[in-house]
C-alpha cells in the first residue's frame, strides 16, 4: 500500500522542513488517542517541543500557533523497534562477531526512506545492524527529523544497543556449497551459541584486565593501560547493563538457548526480534524480562519462519511479554498502524493494546518511554494526525510533529510535487542535451593500458 | 647575443631529501606578464632563474650577463600547476575516487607488485582480493601504510609527459590501492632518475573507504570505518609501548614491530574521501574523532558543505572529473533531483568554497587526459570562480595545504623554478602552453597523441 507517490517522494529530498517551531503550539479539536490515558476529544498544548497539557479544554497562551485538527485523530508518533533505513551499510558479514562496527558511523540523513517513514507516522526508529552474524554491530535509535544532519537525527539520550542473530542467517556462510565460497564459522546453531559464549568469555577477560588496571592505578602504581579493543568494549557494556541486546531469532529452541547464555553470563536480552515462535515459549521470555518485537502476519519466507501464527503477538502479550510490532522494511514501515490493527482480528486485543504495540511498548523496549510512546504531559511532542482512526485501513497521515516541529504536512507535500517535478524535468532535459554523443573510444594517453 | 653554454651544477637540496639534481644555468624571461599567485600580476616583468631556482622577479630585475634570454612579449608566466592528488609518476596506480563504501573496483597493479624502479609491472592481483580472508582489524587488511610514493615513482611513467604538456609541473602523488594505501610525495614531473623528482615526502596517508568483500574484513562501509578507528587506537598504544620499552628495555617484554602502524604513525596527515555533503560531514567528524589532521578529497557536493568545512578548518580537494549524465542513457532512466542537482551544481562548488574562505585545491581525479584538465577548471570559472582563485587552487593553495609553499606554488625568489609559459591567459581556450620549466629545465609540450603518449621532448637550451 503506497499512500504517497514513490516518484514524487524520491525527489523531495532537497526540501528540508523550514517551519521553525513556535514556542507554544495548541492542537485543537482533536480526537486524542493517548494510548496510556484513554481517549478524549480536546486539545494538546505543546511548549518548547514538549507536551505541556492534554485536556478537553486548554487555554491557548497568547501568540501560540493553533493547529485545528478539525475532529481528526491524533496519536503518539509511531516507534519502529526494527528498521534498517537511513544507513549506508547494514551488515558487516565478513566475521561472526562484528561488534566493533556501528550504524552511527554510516547514518545517511538524506535517505528518502526516512521521509517515507515519517509520512507513515513513524517518528522513532531503532536502526539495527543486519543479521548476518551471531554478534552484529552497534545500533542507533533515530528520530525521523527529515532535513537534519546525521547528528540531528539521533535520538539524543537513548540507550545504545547491539544486534545479535541466531539461526539460519549467522550460520549460512559456514556451510555454503557455492564453489569457491569462503566458509565462515559457525555452520550450525550449536556453533552460533559457541560464538556468543566465546565472545562473552573474551569480554569478561577484557573487562577484568581493565578493572585490574584501574585498581593498580588507584593504588598509585605506574602501569600502562591495556590495548583498547573496539570489538570487546560493546560486549563489556552489555555485561554491565549499559547496552541493550536486540536479538534476531525465530525458533523456540534457539530463543531458550540465548536466554540461557545470557543468564549464564549475567546479562539481559532486551528484545527478541522476529521471534516468530515466541508464542511457544512466551512464559520463559517473560520470566527473563525480554521484550518481543515481531511481525503481524509475515512468515514462511524461509524454513525457520514456517511455524508461525498471526496470533503470536497477542499470545505473547497475554502471557506477560512486552510486545511490539516492527517493520524490518522501509515499505512496511509506512503502515505500521495497519499492522497494529491486525492484532484486533488475530487475538482480539483492544484498540489501546494494539496501538501500544507500535508506540509505548517499543518505547519501553528501547527504554525511552519517559520521552516518547504516549500522549502525556512532559513527553516529547511527537504526534501524528490521521484523517481517520489510525486502526482503519483508510486512515491517511495528515501531519507529523517531532518535538513540536511539523516535519510532514500532507497538503504541502501534495502541493509541492508539481514544482519538484518541473525542476527535475528541466534539469534532466538540460543534462541530456549537454551529453556529448558517444565518441569512438580513444586509448587514454595518460595511462598505461591495464 | 652570446650563445650561453649550459652549465650543469650539482646542488644539494637537503630540505627536499634529494641527493643531487642536475640543473641548468641561467634563464631570464623578460617583458612578460607574470602571474605570481602570491601577489599581484606583474606586467612587463622579468623572471630570472638560476640553478633551478627563481633568482629574481619583478619589473626591475636585472638580467645577468650569462643568462639565456627569452623575450616575453605576449608571453604570460605562471607558477607550475600542481595536481593536488595524483597518480602521475606511479605506473598503474588506479585513479583516486571520492566515493565511499563500495567494494574495491578491480584494482590496477599493486604498488607492492614491483617496488623497485624498472619496467612497468604487469597486472598483479591486489592484496585487497587475494590471500586468506581477514578476520578483524588485527590482520591489518588492505593496509600498506608503509609504502611510500617516492619509492614507486618512475620518471618514465607516460602520464608525466602528458601532464607536463598540460602545464602541470608537480604532482602530489599517492599509492591508491587499499584502505591504508600508502604515503604520498610531492614530485616534480621531470627528472632522469626518480630520486631527482621528489620535492617533499611524505605528504600524507591516502585512505580509501573501499570495503574488501562480503567474506573478508572489512566487508562494509561501517566495517572500514571501525577498522580505521581501531588501527589508530592501536597505533597510539603501539607508540606508547615502543617508547616505554626504549626507555627501559630490561625486564620488559619487547613489543612486536608492526609496519602497518609505523606507516600510520609516520604520516603528517590523512586523506579521506568525501564527495557528497553527507560524506563530507561524516569524514569531518571522523577526522576529529581520530584526532588527526585531515584533507578531504572528492568534494562535488561541497557547495552544500562550506560552513561545515569552514568550521572544521579542513581543506578539501576537488575532483576535476565533474559528474555528468552517462553517455549511453536509457531514455526511461529517472535520476533523482539530488543527482541532477549535483551534476548541475558541482562545478560551482569551488566558487562557493572560495566565497566562504574554505581552502581548496583541484586534483585530476577521474580525468583521464591531463589535456582536459584546463577545460574542467574553466567550468568552475564559468560557474563563478575567479581566475585568480582558480590559479591559486592549482598552485599556491595545494602547496600550502601540504606544507611545501616554502619551495613551490608561486613565483617568488628562492622557490623552485617550476613555471608555465603561455601565449595568453592560461584559462582561455585559445591560449597555448609554449613551454614549462621544471627545476629550471625547459620542456616543450607534446601534442596529446591519439595513441599512447610519446616520450618526453626535453629541449636543451640552445639558441
Amino acid at each position: 500500500m503506497k499512500l504517497l507517490s514513490n516518484l514524487v517522494l524520491l525527489d523531495l529530498v532537497l526540501f528540508a522542513p523550514t517551519c521553525l517551531p513556535a514556542a507554544d503550539i495548541v492542537i485543537q479539536n482533536a480526537r486524542i488517542l493517548t494510548v496510556t490515558k484513554g481517549n478524549l476529544t480536546g486539545s494538546i498544548l505543546i511548549r518548547d517541543g514538549k507536551i505541556q497539557e492534554v485536556a478537553e479544554k486548554v487555554l491557548a497562551p497568547p501568540g501560540a500557533q493553533i493547529i485545528d485538527a478539525g475532529g481528526q485523530f491524533v496519536m503518539p508518533g509511531i516507534i519502529d523497534c526494527h528498521s534498517h533505513i537511513a544507513a549506508e551499510s547494514i551488515n558487516e558479514s565478513s566475521i561472526s562477531v562484528s561488534s566493533m562496527v556501528g550504524i552511527e558511523d554510516v547514518l545517511d540523513p538524506e535517505e528518502i526512506s526516512i521521509y517515507r517513514a515519517l509520512a507513515g507516522g513513524v517518528t522513532t526508529a531503532n536502526v539495527l545492524h543486519g543479521s548476518a552474524n551471531a554478534i552484529g554491530g552497534k545500533c542507533s535509535v533515530i528520530k525521523t527529523r527529515w532535513g537534519k544532519d546525521a547528528r540531528g537525527i539521533l535520538f539524543d539520550g537513548s540507550k545504545p544497543g547491539i544486534k545479535f542473530a541466531l539461526g539460519e542467517n549467522p550460520k549460512r556462510r559456514g556451510g555454503s556449497t557455492t564453489p569457491g565460497a569462503v566458509l565462515r564459522y559457525p555452520a550450525t546453531r550449536m556453533g552460533v551459541e559457541d560464538v556468543i559464549r566465546q565472545a562473552f568469555t573474551d569480554a569478561k577477560f577484557y573487562q577484568a584486565a581493565w578493572k585490574d588496571h584501574a585498581a593498580k592505578k588507584a593504588r598509585g602504581e605506574q602501569v600502562s593501560p591495556p590495548r583498547r579493543d573496539l570489538k570487546l568494549e560493546p560486549l563489556v557494556e552489555v555485561l554491565e547493563g549499559k547496552r541493550l541486546v536486540h536479538a534476531h531469532c525465530y525458533r523456540a529452541d534457539e530463543i531458550l538457548m540465548l536466554l540461557r547464555v545470557a543468564d549464564d553470563f549475567g546479562f539481559k536480552i532486551r528484545t527478541l526480534q522476529h521471534v516468530l515462535e515466541g508464542y511457544k515459549v512466551a512464559r520463559e521470555i517473560a520470566a527473563h524480562g525480554a521484550g518481543a518485537s515481531t511481525f503481524s502476519d509475515w512468515w514462511a519466507y524461509k524454513v525457520e519462519a514456517y511455524d508461525a501464527i498471526p496470533f503470536n503477538a497477542a499470545i505473547m502479550h497475554k502471557k506477560g511479554v512486552l510486545v511490539s510490532l516492527n517493520s524490518d522494511s522501509a515499505e512496511l514501515m509506512r503502515h505500521l498502524n495497519t499492522e497494529a490493527a491486525k492484532t484486533l482480528k488475530y487475538g482480539g486485543l483492544t484498540e489501546d493494546e494494539a496501538l501500544a504495540m507500535i508506540t509505548i511498548n517499543p518505547a519501553k523496549q528501547l527504554m525511552v518511554e519517559s520521552r516518547v510512546g504516549s500522549i502525556e504531559a512532559g513527553k516529547d511532542a511527537d504526534l501524528v494526525l490521521y484523517d481517520k482512526h489510525p486502526l482503519s485501513n483508510y486512515a491517511k497521515v495528515q501531519k507529523v510533529l517531532i518535538e513540536g516541529e511539523v516535519y510532514f504536512d500532507r497538503d504541502k507535500d501534495v502541493s509541492g510535487r508539481a514544482e519538484i517535478e518541473a525542476r527535475r524535468k528541466a534539469l534532466n532535459e538540460k543534462q541530456r542535451r549537454q551529453r556529448r554523443p558517444a565518441a569512438p573510444s580513444k586509448p587514454a594517453a595518460s595511462r598505461r593500458p591495464v | 647575443m652570446k650563445k650561453p653554454t649550459l652549465r650543469f651544477i650539482t646542488v644539494t637540496l637537503a630540505a627536499a631529501g634529494l641527493l643531487s639534481a642536475e640543473v641548468p644555468g641561467v634563464i631570464a624571461i623578460r617583458n612578460a606578464r607574470i602571474h605570481t599567485a602570491s601577489g599581484p600580476v606583474i606586467t612587463g616583468g622579468t623572471v630570472v632563474i638560476r640553478d633551478g631556482l627563481i633568482a629574481a622577479v619583478g619589473t626591475g630585475a636585472a638580467i645577468p650577463a650569462d643568462a639565456w634570454v627569452v623575450e616575453g612579449n605576449a608571453l604570460s608566466v605562471y607558477p607550475g600547476l600542481i595536481d593536488a592528488l595524483s597518480r602521475w609518476g606511479i605506473p598503474g596506480a588506479p585513479a583516486p575516487a571520492g566515493g565511499t563504501g563500495r567494494f574495491a573496483t578491480p584494482p590496477g597493479p599493486s604498488p607492492l607488485a614491483d617496488p623497485s624502479p624498472g619496467p612497468a609491472p604487469g597486472p598483479t592481483p591486489s592484496p585487497a582480493t587475494t590471500g586468506p580472508p581477514a578476520m578483524g582489524p588485527e590482520d591489518r587488511p588492505s593496509n600498506t601504510s608503509w609504502v611510500n610514493a617516492q619509492d614507486l615513482v618512475r620518471s618514465s611513467d607516460r602520464g608525466i609527459t602528458s601532464a607536463r604538456s598540460a602545464g602541470f609541473t608537480t604532482a602530489i602523488t599517492y599509492p591508491t590501492t587499499g584502505i591504508f594505501a600508502g604515503q604520498g610525495a610531492a614530485i616534480n614531473l621531470a627528472g632522469d632518475k626518480p630520486g631527482q623528482m621528489v620535492v617533499a615526502a611524505p605528504t600524507g596517508l591516502y585512505l580509501s573507504l573501499n570495503a574488501r568483500s562480503f567474506s573478508s574484513f572489512p566487508g562494509s562501509l561501517m566495517g572500514v570505518i571501525a577498522y580505521i578507528r581501531q588501527v589508530y587506537l592501536d597505533a597510539d598504544h603501539y607508540q606508547a609501548a615502543q617508547k616505554e620499552y626504549a626507555a627501559s628495555p630490561r625486564g620488559r617484554r619487547r613489543p612486536d614491530y608492526d609496519r602497518a602502524l609505523e606507516g600510520v604513525l609516520g604520516a603528517p596527515r590523512i586523506l579521506l574521501p568525501a564527495t557528497r555533503n553527507v560524506e563530507i560531514e561524516r569524514m569531518l567528524r571522523f577526522a576529529a574523532d581520530l584526532k588527526r589532521p585531515a584533507i578531504l578529497y572528492g568534494g562535488h557536493e561541497a557547495y552544500r558543505s562550506a560552513d561545515a568545512l569552514k568550521n572544521a578548518g579542513a581543506p578539501i580537494l576537488i575532483d576535476l572529473k565533474w559528474p555528468e549524465a552517462p553517455r549511453e542513457l536509457d531514455p526511461e532512466r529517472r535520476d533523482s533531483l539530488r543527482t541532477l542537482e549535483m551534476r548541475e551544481k558541482a562545478p560551482g562548488a569551488p566558487a562557493v568554497l572560495a566565497k566562504a574562505g574554505v581552502r581548496f585545491a583541484f586534483y585530476s581525479g577521474g580525468v583521464e587526459r591531463p589535456a582536459d584538465l584546463r577545460g574542467a577548471v574553466r567550468k568552475a570559472i564559468t560557474a563563478g570562480l575567479t581566475e585568480e582563485q582558480a590559479l591559486r587552487a592549482l598552485t599556491l593553495t595545494p602547496a600550502e595545504i601540504y606544507g611545501v609553499a616554502d619551495r613551490i606554488g608561486s613565483i617568488e625568489i628562492g622557490k623552485i623554478a617550476n613555471l608555465v609559459i603561455t601565449d595568453g591567459n592560461l584559462f582561455d581556450e585559445s591560449s597555448k602552453i609554449k613551454f614549462v620549466l621544471i627545476d629550471g629545465v625547459k620542456y616543450d609540450p607534446v601534442t596529446e597523441p591519439a595513441g599512447p603518449a610519446q616520450g618526453s621532448a626535453r629541449t636543451e637550451v640552445v639558441q
